[in-house]
């Protein structure tokens, strides 16, 4: 178990250390993979999508195929895009900020990840297996119950197997930051992005469980003949309306608020300026979170719960208006008398700025019950989040894999491309959604599969299918980007940006697998920025250096998520034919026999011995 | 900065267009327009929320463009370190405080109409009418009145007219733009809304909640007249007679078509309550041929011969007998003469 | 490191279960997921209460629920949690044997309750034919109330794998916290079942 790795390993070997990895930095590494794939693949069905649209009336595809696009579009950037990048940031960054070797429950960590890559693509089987879910992203009962086919199976089996990779992974990035900061990182002093990823682990804790139990709901009604959604026999299907939403609305700030801790890291070392309102920041971000819990029924305005709920629900939704403002504010104060340098990170963060703006104005506009008589289930609503979600999120993650990219894979990526991959991706992206505003006002639904022609609706498509090329063209150049700096890219050093203030620019990059040859010693809010204005340029060791221990790495998280992976397969397809049963109790067995044998077997993992630490050059 | 004003040029060029196509929202559909009493209530809030969204974009922008052009490192800079600030406790209170007021002044309105949209007090006294939304297709039931019809709802203008909106299968959900709001169809209770139309005309109705393959294909049509011509479409509804030959002699085969079939199964003409299919009364007076197509006897006769093509996922498909061209055909003729009254969507537009 | 042999008092930390980070751990990580375990509980539970009366023509919980057997189910499982307390109590003493004994009653005291639910059920369907099928409110019923007995299933199952293999082994500074952990986890499903009783069977019998 020597440190020294052998440069040049066997294809197999390479397998099998991913296979087996518990390195936190490694498996932050392959949720940004697979997040990458599928925002790719939802990022073509979004392509498909617009090209429908692109005149009155067109048949490039068929209803059925359009509504199943649409639904994995929305399920698949939400759960196995957008959430996963985010994720795999966390990941990698996370325990690096609070100066951790790894995450609490590194075995854990392995099979959250693969449990959620087993769900997404367990969802995108179905498109070779009988067709896609085809009820929407929300898969609204009875719609979702009385779906043909097996699609909505698959939705119900993927999302539960990638919720409960995304539950463990909350627990674990909860109690890695309670129990495992460096000496001297007190709470207060934790970054930013530290902080909303503990918040955003509280609302995964606390939000996804409920769609647990709403998939619980939908697949014994699908699979066992329950009767929750069936009104004939006393069923009510507002439940799963009010169990999705209290995930639903939650997951929003699950995504935005680690989001909004990246641009509050990158605006500070870009602007050379501590962070503005730390704590308020903090603060706001908290409330956010609380806020987030109780206003998930304004997604339920027009379902009749009647002028009290609503009126109630859409005063909540409003006041979150009010710590975000507060973070906006505290952004622009951040480059108030800074030094700003504007490269392709900074860029998608300046970017972020205006378009989320509009995102958050038109996000009170629809808070607004009577107004959202209107706006409901229009364009307006998908231009409203697409904005949120896209102009808050993915130009968050972007800035974030641009900034960190050098930490996380030792090259920095071409400015160049980055800034042209950015520029296409900004006008595309307003150019698609801007106008969707309107195209919601003027009277077109969302989820149409044509609209007619003579309402009125034309030039505004058309525009928008233009605005999605430039955004796909965009994300090319940024992947080719990520190829040609991988062949090509220059070695980064430890802190490539030179005014990185954070306890991750402290160490090489990318990081050797123990993190920290000795835990920092953090004496305040950007320690790194503390030692190098004292002009110490590294951390002070809170230890002398001495053994590392490290956990083993295990192949029983891949196992066990092939046994759950073989037991969704039997419950999708035991309707038809009750053989399939036993792939249902063999999958099953197969889990928790893994479950089983990591339980009875004691895992002491090794040591990395100071000497062979002493050889390892910084 | 002349390249600045150039990239400016484009936004505002981007404005502009976007302007005119605001502008060019189909009239009755879009809500733009408002002539009703609820989208007027929505629009008088989306108006009041974009002033002050926008008076904050704009001071957000401000502060934004000059942060980004007095601060941007320069030549020469690079070695400068700002002072690192910690804070403003005025300034943080202000943009706490600001956004506060912002909320307040729009949450009362926002509290006042919701309850004042939700007033049900003179339903008693109003035009009540039953809403039903099938796949894909809506049901309208003249409470009292025993008037059953489909696609078409007629109400007479600047009345308040209660609708008992619910569904039998999915959720749809009930929206004519430039009259009102939406409110859901659920199949398990009954929401009520009013609506009340300030103009004469024919309005587009769209389902907006997702309810299958042809949920886009769900458009209904409000046709508001006035109350002399209302009251006449009323009692020339109340006296339609499923019964009555028709005088055509290809109708006449089609009607014999239409009973041979068992097309009444689902398709009531006149007030009886089935409700399986479209109710056929004044079928000859649509607007539209399943919601969107032209009302033609070719059209009819497409549908007749293959429904999915129009509408896929339809509940007719594969549970009517097979017609010949020339079945369809003479049915179609048939249909063409079921004109129950005077009161047509023309009349609604003089 | 002499991590294979068993604690003995003398020379070991006050409570074995958190002497080491990974015991911390497993026990901070075990609250944070009953936190999540409570949000699916409270789920279950709000759907529970939308659809109780929806029995569309079925038995009702007054046609069904008796109260006898419910008390000796509720007073078995309350029990077990006491029972459990001795054991980590015994455990914080480096009693092994005396923990395991009282594991051991906890254990069947689980499985006492365990099999008059079964019975329950078993009544329900074959005396009044009243399935996961019948009505809302049979597919909420036995969904709320089943979840939990899965919990049950599962907890007893962790118990005894864990007893068995550590019998020979003696308590250990790795086994320690695999006790408390499911100490901590029987407590929270006692308490679910608290709420079911009162909830599902009591406020079932009165209305």
């Amino acid at each position: 178990m020597s440190i020294a790795s052998t440069q040049k390993r066997g294809f197999g070997a390479i397998l099998w250390d991913y296979l087996t990895t518990v390195d936190h930095k490694k498996i932050g590494n392959m949720y940004i993979a697979a997040g990458a794939f599928f925002f790719i693949l939802g990022g073509l069905e979004a392509l498909i999508i617009r090209i429908q649209l692109v005149k009155p009336e067109n048949d490039f595809i068929s209803a059925g195929l359009y509504n199943e696009m649409i639904t994995m579009h929305g399920t698949t950037m939400i759960f196995f895009a957008a959430t996963p990048l985010l994720i795999g940031l966390m990941n990698a960054i996370m325990p690096l900020q609070i100066g951790a070797r790894d995450v609490a429950f590194p075995f854990l960590n392995s099979l959250g990840f693969w449990l959620f890559l087993a769900g997404g693509l367990l969802m995108n089987c179905s498109w070779f297996l009988g067709g896609a879910p085809d009820a929407g992203w929300t898969a609204y009962a009875p719609l979702s119950v009385v779906s043909p086919g097996h699609g909505t199976d698959f939705y119900v089996m993927g999302l539960q197997l990638s919720g409960a990779g995304t539950l463990m992974g909350g627990i674990n990035f909860l109690v890695t930051i309670v129990t495992m900061r460096a000496p001297g990182m007190t709470y207060m002093r934790m970054p930013l992005f530290t902080w909303t990823t503990f918040i955003a682990s509280v609302l995964i804790l606390f939000a996804f469980p409920a769609l647990t139990v709403g998939l619980f709901l939908l697949m014994f009604d699908r699979m066992f003949g329950s009767a929750f959604f069936d009104i004939a026999l006393g069923g009510n299907s507002i439940i799963w309306q009010h169990l999705f939403w209290i995930f639903g609305h939650p997951e929003v700030y699950i995504l935005i608020l680690p989001a909004f801790g990246m641009f509050s890291e990158i605006l500070p070392v870009f602007s050379k300026k501590r962070l503005f309102g730390y704590t308020s920041m903090v603060f706001a971000t908290i409330l956010i979170a609380f806020l987030g819990f109780m206003v998930w029924a304004h997604h339920m305005f027009t379902v009749g719960l009647g002028p009290t709920a609503n009126a109630i629900f859409s005063v909540a939704t409003m006041a979150i208006a009010v710590p975000t403002g507060i973070k906006i504010f505290n952004w622009l104060a951040t480059m108030w008398g800074g030094s700003i340098k504007i490269n392709s990170a900074m860029l998608w963060t300046l970017a972020f700025i205006p378009s989320f703006t509009i995102g958050g104005m038109t996000g009170v506009m629809v808070a607004i019950s009577t107004a959202d008589y209107q706006y409901h289930d229009t364009y307006f609503v998908i231009a409203h989040f697409h904005y949120v979600i896209v102009g808050g999120v993915v130009f968050g993650i972007l800035a974030g894999l641009t900034y960190w990219w050098p930490k996380l894979f030792g090259k920095v990526l071409n400015e160049t491309l980055g800034k042209i991959a950015f520029w296409l991706f900004f006008i595309g992206f307003h150019l698609t959604f801007f106008i969707q505003h309107f195209l919601g006002l003027m009277g077109m639904p969302r989820r149409y599969w044509v609209f007619l022609e003579g309402q009125g609706l034309d030039t505004g498509n058309l525009i928008s299918t233009i605005g999605a090329f430039l955004m796909a063209i965009g994300s090319v150049v940024f992947v080719y980007n990520v190829i040609i700096t991988s062949i090509k890219g220059e070695k980064a050093p430890a802190d490539p940006w030179g005014d990185g203030r954070t306890l991750e620019w402290s160490i090489p990059s990318p990081p050797p697998e123990y993190n920290f040859k000795q835990l920092p010693l953090v004496r305040g809010l950007d320690p790194l920025w503390i030692e190098k204005m004292e002009g110490n340029n590294k951390m002070t060791p809170a230890e002398p250096l001495d053994d590392i221990h490290m956990p083993n790495g295990s192949i029983l998280p891949f196992i066990m998520t092939i046994g759950f992976t073989i037991a969704s397969f039997g419950f999708i397809y035991q309707v038809d034919h009750s053989a399939w049963l036993i792939a249902v109790f063999g999958g099953m067995a197969i889990a928790l026999g893994t479950m089983l044998a990591r339980s009875l077997k004691d895992d002491d993992g090794y040591h990395i011995h100071k000497e062979d630490l002493e050889k390892e050059v910084d | 900065m002349l390249r600045w004003m150039g990239k400016f040029k484009a936004l505002i060029m981007l404005g502009i267009v976007t302007l005119v196509l605001t502008a060019c929202g189909k009239e009755n559909l879009t809500a733009l327009d408002p002539k009703g009493y609820g989208a007027e209530k929505s629009m008088d809030l989306m108006i009041l929320s974009t002033v002050i969204m926008a008076a904050v974009f704009i001071v957000v922008m401000l502060i934004f463009t000059v942060v980004i052009i007095r601060f941007r490192r320069k030549k020469g800079q690079e070695d400068f370190i700002p002072k690192q600030v910690e804070g403003n406790h005025t300034l943080e209170i202000v943009w706490t405080a600001i956004p506060i007021i912002l909320v307040f002044i729009l949450a009362v309105p926002t509290v006042m109409s919701v309850f004042d949209l939700a007033d049900e007090a003179d339903a008693s006294s109003s035009i009540n009418i039953e809403v039903t939304g099938n796949q894909y297709w809506w049901h309208f039931d003249y409470a009292g009145e025993e008037i059953q019809t489909s696609q078409d709802l007629y109400i007479p203008v600047n009345e308040k007219v209660y609708l008992d909106i619910n569904s039998t299968d999915v959720i749809h959900s009930f929206w004519v733009p430039t009259i009102s709001g939406k409110m859901d169809a659920n199949p398990e209770n009954t929401n009520t809304m009013f609506i009340e139309a300030y103009e004469e005309g024919v309005y587009w109705g769209k389902c907006a909640e997702f309810c299958g393959p042809s949920h886009s294909l769900m458009d209904f049509k409000i046709v508001v007249v006035s109350q002399e011509e209302y009251d006449q479409w009323v009692e020339d509804m109340q006296n339609v007679d499923p019964e009555v030959q028709v005088e055509d002699a290809v109708a006449q085969e089609g009607q014999e078509l239409f009973e041979a079939n068992n097309c009444m199964g689902c398709h009531a003409i006149g007030s009886s309550p089935v409700a399986v299919g479209p109710n056929l009364t004044n079928f000859a007076n649509r607007t539209t041929l399943a919601g969107v197509e032209d009302l033609t006897k070719e059209n009819i006769v497409s549908w007749l011969l293959d429904p999915e093509a129009m509408k896929p996922g339809n509940k007719m498909t594969g549970n009517y007998p097979e017609l010949t061209e020339d079945e369809a055909g003479s049915i179609a003729e048939y249909l063409m003469q079921l004109s129950h009254s005077d009161i047509t969507p023309e009349s609604a537009s003089n | 490191m002499s991590q294979e042999h068993s604690l003995n008092p003398e020379n070991l930390p006050k409570d074995p279960a958190k002497a080491t980070l990974e015991g911390r751990n497993k026990f901070l990580g075990l609250w944070f997921f009953l936190g999540g375990e409570t949000v699916l509980f409270a789920s279950l539970f709000a759907t529970y209460l939308a659809l109780r009366n929806s029995t569309a023509g079925g038995p009702s919980s007054q046609d069904l629920f008796g109260l006898e057997l419910v008390f000796i189910m509720t007073i078995l499982l309350l029990t077990s949690s006491l029972t459990s307390v001795y054991a980590i109590y015994q455990m914080k003493n480096y009693n092994f044997k005396k923990m395991q004994l009282w594991f051991g009653i906890t254990a069947i005291l689980g499985l006492g309750f365990l099999g008059f639910e079964i019975y329950e059920f078993y009544h329900y369907i074959t005396d009044y034919g009243f399935t996961f099928r019948s009505s809302a409110f049979g597919s909420a019923f036995y969904t709320l109330v089943g979840f939990h007995g899965g919990h049950v299933v599962f907890g007893l199952s962790w118990l005894i794998a864990i007893m068995v293999r550590n019998a020979k082994r003696g308590l250990t500074l790795q086994n320690a916290p695999k006790f408390n952990t499911w100490a901590l986890y029987w407590h929270f499903i006692d308490v679910v079942w608290v709420f079911i009783f009162t909830v599902v069977y009591l406020m079932g019998m009165v209305s």
